[in-house]
């Protein structure tokens, strides 16, 4: 888990106003952290993508038709020659402004290409990380409450496989067996479907469910155990005793004592997943096809297009940076203990 | 048998005038290797009935009407990025523009000219072209309309021509335009383009047309902010309805297209993105998508794709890519100036012809071509393989280590105690170099064995293709620094060998003073090459012209300049119902898109 502003324990003795002034407070400093972070993130980012070796004309190299001026001429035209603290003068400006870069291969500015991507990576992504939740909140659950029991034992393996089958592997599974084998379901995400309406929507959901799938099992997997561990510290301690010895139904101990403090650090770990919803998911996205940003980055990477990848990655890392902050501050909104100092 | 100059011109007269056998006389021309485009020119430079631009390849079927063919697929793995050919960072981004625009002609697979906006092929006879190669005069077609109603004119191929040359503009296909002086407007429908220089190519006149009435504020400087680069506007047989670079495009069909009854489908989705591997399969297992381009995969894995694979199958497109091994005749190990594999120092052992050919003796091309290439590639003892009438018959290949060793002995390197040879205290140790793929990494293995069993030490180097082929005069791993005795890749040598010959010219040794922008890797210097090659671009006789590079493939070979290795050949996968497709590999794969068409 990346780091967490450590949360005090403070008596409860204070008023409401007082505190949220503290919040306000809270926010501005960590904001203001957030800058200079945020900023060295992008001297590393832009340093280490300038020094990288290669650029973008691989294949014009390859044709001998085309003469050696015309990449040099482009390497200039690129600023791909310029000292590397005036490209990142310039990148930063720009950047101030609005402007997230000029793409090489693609001629246009890096935010279209981004905007044209965002869409499908919220709804896959966005989906699977739903799914995610609908499986490992009940599985967890139950696994903790009824520990060491035959659902507990299968879940527990489950959750073990599926977490050390990476995602490339589970992907080409599914389409051997869903396309190849059975002829279910497409293995080729298009986002041009014609259909309207509810045909429309199907095939949405037909195209969308291996990769869906992919993602939220392996996300699933590592996320019950999370909340099944959750789940277990806090159901053995003094207030839950003392629920079930006043005569609580045992749900409502579970559901209304139980879970919502277990439910505490993994709100934590799922606002810091947040971000990879943004980002895309590299390797599922370039089996399927899946035209995200993932993929985006993928293949600027491959081609050397790299105001493209110095984009997506400072745009991660910024939302890494700020979820963070969002994480803190939920902690609190959850946990009335926690004061910020 | 030998036939000499003045025996072959008196038998194309003979020919041309009925008085010898046109049948036997090409049968002949075909025994000497030369193809069937070729032997036609010959005659024609006699006669003037040969019919001009004539599609050599008939597609049986004739379409009655425009459209009804539903939706084409086609799956480009390397996804096209931008939409104007002119920006293009290769060959997918060339296609993809393709659809939407047009050339003034295209080159079929037999080297055929197929007038597209040009009314006609220009020829002499026709006085489209200048006995004296200095000129061509384009006629274009007549009532051919833009996308946006607008007419197609002189203007826009004058201004296609303008916006291309401007340095500013930063097009990539500006070597298309070398040698071009002018182009010259005779009327709204006819162009003449004056050569600086006198040229066998007189169909040099570049490559999609752009409209000059959208493009015309956006030259130079201001090229990069068109909105046409991803919004083309063109002439072509399909219009743009929407595009995402590096994802899809999606086309619909041009309703006013000028050649009559076509194209053939409705729309077309070009989809973009994942690997060769599952392209194939998209096509030739589950049938999702009609064609793919590009799908040059591992042997074992395409001969069981098309066992079980029902819906498609592979088609090759026999172009020009050879794969091929230099050896460095400069010292990769002493640093001069600043440089390493100057000029200067000559290479400690590669100098030497013996060497040279005992290297060339331990490439087992054979093994190399089918246990890894299988039917994507055939071993090749020519740099120079297409089109045929190029390909030399006067070389010859053998794998032999006997006589590899041998050689070797006789050159002086004898083995020493630890197995390696030596001279003069010399090892006789190489780094091998190539860029990264796993087929590559294969070959170099196979080399490396044969090399290590007649006591070469050989070390395997790799270096990330992005890398391998970038312009940076700053990274020593690319191959024009060439800071290595022997690397191995592959160059595609298009229909004219002029330009891809000229790797070879003294004077373009890739060195620190020309910021390693020189195309002579290898920095081989010899007089008679040069000398032919000079040749050669301003010899107007297509026949001693096609001697010239002959011989010029000979001298590399003689010399092992290079070792070619394999002939590669282009892969696509093509679904059963696809038909019409003649996948020229002179232009784009998709020159002909709009003859394609369906039969369930």
């Amino acid at each position: 888990m990346p780091f967490l502003i450590s949360s005090p324990f403070v008596g409860e003795g204070e008023g409401k106003g007082e505190k949220r002034e503290k919040v306000y407070q809270y926010l501005l400093r960590r904001l203001l952290i957030a800058v200079p972070t945020v900023l060295g993130i992008s001297v590393v980012l832009f340093s280490i993508l300038a020094l990288a070796p290669g650029d973008p004309f691989e294949e014009l190299a390859l044709n001998p038709d085309i003469p050696t001026e015309v990449r040099l001429h482009l390497r200039q035209q690129f600023g791909l020659d310029d000292p590397l603290p005036l490209r990142y003068l310039r990148w930063l400006t720009a950047m101030l402004r609005g402007e997230w870069g000029y793409s090489f291969a693609s001629r246009v500015n890096v935010n279209t290409l981004i905007w044209q991507r965002l869409p499908t990576t919220l709804f896959v992504l966005g989906t699977a990380y739903g799914l995610a939740l609908c499986i490992a909140l009940p599985v967890g659950v139950i696994s903790a409450v009824k520990q060491y029991s035959l659902f507990d034992h299968v879940a527990t393996a489950f959750a073990f496989v599926g977490h050390s089958l990476p995602t490339f592997f589970t992907g080409l599974l599914f389409i051997l067996l869903f396309s190849l084998h059975l002829g279910w379901l497409p293995f080729i995400y298009s986002t041009t479907l014609e259909a309207q309406g509810l045909a429309w929507i199907t095939e949405h959901l037909r195209q969308g469910a291996m990769p869906i799938a992919v993602v939220g099992l392996f996300e699933s997997a590592s996320l019950t155990r999370f909340v099944r561990a959750a789940m277990l510290d806090v159901i053995h301690q003094d207030f839950v005793t003392t629920a079930r010895a006043k005569g609580l139904p045992e749900w409502r101990t579970i559901l209304g004592h139980v879970l919502r403090n277990a439910l505490l650090p993994v709100v934590t770990v799922m606002a810091l997943q947040v971000p990879g919803i943004f980002t895309g998911a590299v390797i599922t996205e370039q089996i399927f096809r899946v035209p995200g940003i993932g993929s985006l980055l993928i293949s600027a990477i491959q081609s050397s297009d790299t105001p493209v990848v110095m984009a997506i990655t400072f745009v991660y890392a910024v939302l890494v940076v700020a979820f963070n902050v969002v994480a803190d501050l939920v902690y609190g909104l959850l946990d009335p203990r926690i004061t910020y100092a | 048998m030998r036939l000499e100059e003045y025996e072959l011109r008196e038998w194309v007269r003979r020919v041309t005038h009925g008085e010898a056998s046109r049948r036997d006389f090409i049968r002949t021309m075909l025994g000497f290797w030369l193809s069937g485009p070729l032997i036609a020119e010959m005659l024609r430079t006699q006669t003037s009935a040969m019919a001009q631009g004539r599609r050599a390849v008939q597609p049986t079927f004739t379409p009655t009407r425009r459209g009804g063919g539903g939706k084409l697929r086609l799956l480009y793995w390397n996804a096209p990025t931008i939409l104007n050919a002119h920006f293009a960072g290769g060959a997918r981004d060339v296609a993809a523009s393709r659809v939407v625009y047009e050339p003034l002609f295209s080159i079929d697979p037999e080297g055929e000219f197929i007038p597209i906006l040009a009314e006609e092929i220009p020829s002499v006879e026709n006085g489209g072209r200048s006995r004296d190669g200095t000129w061509t005069i384009w006629r274009l077609k007549q009532g051919v309309v833009w996308h946006d109603g607008k007419p197609f004119t002189a203007d826009d191929v004058i201004f296609t021509w303008e916006y291309a040359i401007d340095p500013a503009t930063a097009a990539t296909s500006r070597g298309q335009y070398e040698n071009i002086r002018r182009i010259e407007k005779l009327d709204e429908h006819t162009i003449k383009v004056v050569f600086t220089d006198p040229t066998p190519r007189w169909y040099l006149s570049g490559g999609q047309i752009l409209p000059r009435h959208l493009f015309a504020e956006y030259k130079g400087e201001n090229a990069r902010n068109a909105p046409y680069n991803l919004k083309p506007v063109g002439t072509g047989p399909y219009k743009i309805v929407d595009f995402k670079p590096g994802d899809v495009a999606l086309y619909e069909i041009n309703p006013h297209y000028h050649m009559p009854n076509r194209p053939f489908f409705d729309t077309v989705e070009l989809k973009g993105g994942g690997d060769a591997t599952s392209a194939a399969r998209a096509v030739i297992q589950t049938g999702e998508f009609d064609f793919a381009w590009n799908t040059q995969i591992d042997k074992d894995v395409m001969e069981r794709l098309e066992q079980q694979g029902r819906k498609g199958m592979f088609r090759f497109t026999t172009g020009a890519w050879v794969e091929h091994i230099d050896l460095n005749r400069t010292d990769p190990w002493t640093e001069v100036d600043g440089e390493r594999s100057s000029v200067k120092v000559p290479h400690p052992f590669f100098t030497d012809p013996l060497v040279r050919q005992a290297f060339a003796l331990a490439v087992d091309r054979r093994t190399i071509a089918e246990q890894l290439y299988g039917a994507a590639g055939q071993p090749t003892s020519n740099y120079l393989n297409a089109p045929r009438q190029f390909a030399s018959p006067n070389t010859r290949w053998e794998f032999d280590l006997e006589k590899a060793a041998q050689l070797l002995e006789e050159a002086g390197w004898r083995r020493g105690s630890d197995g390696i040879r030596h001279k003069d205290g010399r090892r006789m140790q190489v780094v091998f170099q190539t860029a990264a793929n796993p087929v590559r990494q294969k070959t170099q293995a196979i080399v490396k064995k044969a090399l290590e069993r007649i006591g070469i030490e050989v070390e395997l180097k790799v270096v990330p293709s992005n890398v391998f082929f970038a312009s940076d005069p700053g990274n020593p791993d690319t191959n024009s620094h060439f800071y290595a005795d022997m690397q191995m890749f592959a160059n595609s040598l298009g229909f004219d060998p002029q330009g891809p010959m000229r790797q070879f010219v003294s004077w373009e040794s890739a060195q620190k003073a020309n910021h390693w922008a020189g195309r002579n890797f290898i920095r081989w210097a010899n007089a008679e090459y040069d000398r032919l090659w000079k040749q050669a671009e301003t010899e107007l006789d297509p026949v001693r012209r096609a001697a010239l590079f002959i011989r010029m493939n000979d001298l590399l070979i003689e010399d092992v300049v290079v070792i070619p290795v394999v002939w590669r050949q282009e892969v696509s996968a093509v679904s059963h119902t696809l038909r019409g497709l003649a996948l020229s590999p002179w232009g784009s794969i998709l020159d002909d898109l709009a003859y394609w068409y369906r039969e369930a």
